[in-house]
């Protein structure tokens, strides 16, 4: 027996796993309040504590984490034009496990820059213009941020021929030229910036987000958890070695302020009568709704499918909906304890997955034209993958976990969104995934049959 | 790395995926860098891809015989964008039917078109206007 311990500190629960790597077995879970304020160790050794009451001691051989405590990795987009490099640049952050809390594009203005003092954000990632296109906006922007007050990294990956400049434009602040996001139009090189953003998160954020303690007591690779799972969700679609994968997948994270949503899958038009708008996708895609979520964010769920939908899934009338809504906003911790209230979390969460799918996924337009029926698609065309991989609190413990994953499929009211058609629907029972992704990192072989173990297998079964 | 960059496309709601990608490589052997953005093409995408390139002209092709329609502003667009006085041509079946050539020129020149090409014109006619106007460049060893 090997037992690993796989940390995520996360905003409010600091979550453990034990896995026994020789065996590829999980040994158990734990978790306990996050106590970023005062030692993070705290927590930590708490969730330990209660996790060795049901395994017995354990002997560590290593220990790696990742963390989304104190804020994740907050870091703001600069692009040029908003579809084009504002949109690569966002891609790269978000694919990075980063929280993008804003995308800029052309220049900044004064007001922008003393908003993004406000935000201090831990990363910056500059970029515009394709390579040999346009410099003399990000030169521009550049100067901007050189009268940033304090020393926030920055990554500059826009075109190659302005890089050297701006690097001297911002001379005595920490940065970091990366390949051009978009080097030419349309097409998207966002791996070698998102690299980088995990080793500056890796060398510089950990520490000040009082995280060093932490750093002590495991082994090393910390990175933010959003990028643990995509690792994790790239690792079973795409399998090890000999292993293989499941194939295509999507996978959602339902959590009580935001909603996360995963595809590692092609996405290109399924037949040549369609033409496509808009850059290239990413094949691995990480988008974030920060208005969708089952406490903090639920105003928003009531917002974008309107009560009308949540009264019918519920069963419930409009009135209490809106009542209810309202209530759960200030009552983030609250678990159903009656009938009607775990019918309206089951409607919020049905309508919060669909919604977010949606956003995610891409859409197919009819267009007659004067030459006849034609398909403009734009985003990724997600109807032939066959998995959709559900977790986060608010859905591996609710009640009907496949019914409310049923929502990310394919729609027959609504076929202009590029959706599953037939998806298996696979749950995360242990919430193993971050842990997953970090244990890939030594042991991607052992991370990989866990997982179609505890992920894969009770899918099947249901 | 010192090419003019020309962007192209065919303009609205066409489909004529053909004619663009002979242009394409005609524009490309005349010695330009091209950002062929294919068919469908709207106004907007154009002047995005052209700021971010910064191209020294766009291209607009229409064979459907709408083009009257969909070229309509592009020239206050451009301008509205930054991207003031950037060489606009157009060329293709851009009207309805049969018109006099010289009234169907004259209309495109007041919409602030450059240039404007009619049916049938030669690649070779298309790229001699384009060293007139852009120069003629070097030739690389």
């Amino acid at each position: 027996m090997k037992p690993i311990l796989l940390v995520d500190f996360g905003s409010t629960n600091t979550k453990v796993t034990a896995v026994d790597v020789d065996n590829c077995e999980i040994l158990g879970t734990a978790a306990a309040y996050t106590t970023v304020e005062t030692d993070i160790n705290e927590g930590l050794a708490n969730a330990v504590k209660i996790l060795e009451e049901t395994t017995g001691p354990l002997e560590f051989q290593e220990k790696y984490a990742c963390s989304s405590a104190a804020g994740g990795l907050k870091m703001i987009s600069i692009g040029l034009v908003p579809e084009l490099t504002a949109q690569a640049s966002r891609e790269a952050s978000l694919g990075a496990g980063a929280k993008v809390w804003k995308t800029y594009s052309f220049q900044l203005t004064k007001g922008d820059l003393k908003e993004i003092e406000a935000y201090h954000p831990d990363i910056i990632l500059l970029t515009g213009g394709t390579d040999g296109g346009n410099t003399e906006c990000i030169l521009y922007n550049a100067k901007v941020l050189a009268g940033l007050s304090y020393d926030c990294p920055i990554v500059i990956a826009g075109n190659r021929n302005a890089a050297d400049d701006c690097q001297e434009i911002l001379e005595g602040r920490t940065t970091y030229i990366c390949e051009n996001v978009m080097p030419r139009l349309g097409e998207l090189d966002i791996e070698p910036t998102q690299k980088q953003i995990r080793e500056i998160f890796l060398n510089r954020i950990v520490q000040g987000k009082g995280l060093t303690k932490a750093m002590d007591l495991v082994s090393g690779i910390i990175m933010p958890t959003p990028s643990a799972m995509l690792t994790a969700m790239e690792l079973l679609s795409e399998g090890w070695d000999e292993i293989e994968g499941i194939g295509e997948l999507i996978g959602v994270d339902l959590g009580g302020a935001t909603t996360d949503v995963y595809s590692v899958a092609d996405g290109s038009p399924a037949n040549t009568m369609t033409v496509i708008k808009g850059i290239q996708e990413p094949y691995t895609k990480r988008t974030v709704e920060g208005d969708i979520g089952m406490r903090y964010s639920v105003r928003g769920i009531l917002e974008a499918a309107g009560d009308r939908k949540l009264s019918k899934i519920a069963g419930v009338n409009r009135n209490r909906i809106n009542e209810k809504v309202e209530w759960l906003e200030t009552h983030t911790d609250y678990i159903p304890d009656n009938d009607e209230m775990e019918k309206i979390d089951y409607a919020l969460a049905c309508a919060a997955v669909e919604t977010a799918v949606s956003r995610h996924a891409g859409s197919l337009e009819q267009v007659y034209t004067p030459c006849g029926l034609t398909y403009v698609q734009s985003g990724k065309d997600l109807r032939r993958v066959k998995y959709v991989v559900v977790t986060g609190g608010a859905l591996i413990h609710a009640k009907h976990t496949e019914e409310i994953a049923k929502y990310a499929l394919f729609d027959e009211t609504a076929p202009g969104s590029l959706r599953p058609e037939k998806a298996e629907i696979l749950v995360d029972r242990k919430y193993i995934l971050a842990a997953m992704g970090l244990l890939s990192q030594q042991y991607p072989q052992a991370a990989l049959e866990i997982m179609k173990k505890e992920i894969a297998y009770y899918g099947h079964q249901e | 790395m010192n090419k003019k960059k020309l962007v192209i496309g065919v303009i609205g709601a066409d489909v004529h995926a053909v004619g663009i990608s002979i242009l394409q490589h005609a524009f490309e052997d005349a010695g330009f860098e091209v950002i062929n953005l294919g068919v469908m093409v709207s106004q907007e995408e154009y002047i995005a891809a052209a700021i971010e390139t910064n191209a020294d002209g766009i291209m607009v092709s229409s064979l459907y015989g709408h083009g009257e329609l969909d070229c309509r502003g592009l020239r206050a667009k451009c301008d509205e964008a930054g991207l003031k006085g950037i060489l606009l041509y157009v060329g293709g079946n851009i009207v309805v039917g049969k018109q006099p050539f010289d009234e169907v020129e004259k209309r495109f020149k007041e919409m602030g078109f450059d240039r404007v090409f009619g049916p049938g014109t030669a690649p070779e006619t298309t790229i001699e206007a384009l060293y007139e106007d852009l120069g003629k460049p070097e030739t690389e060893e």
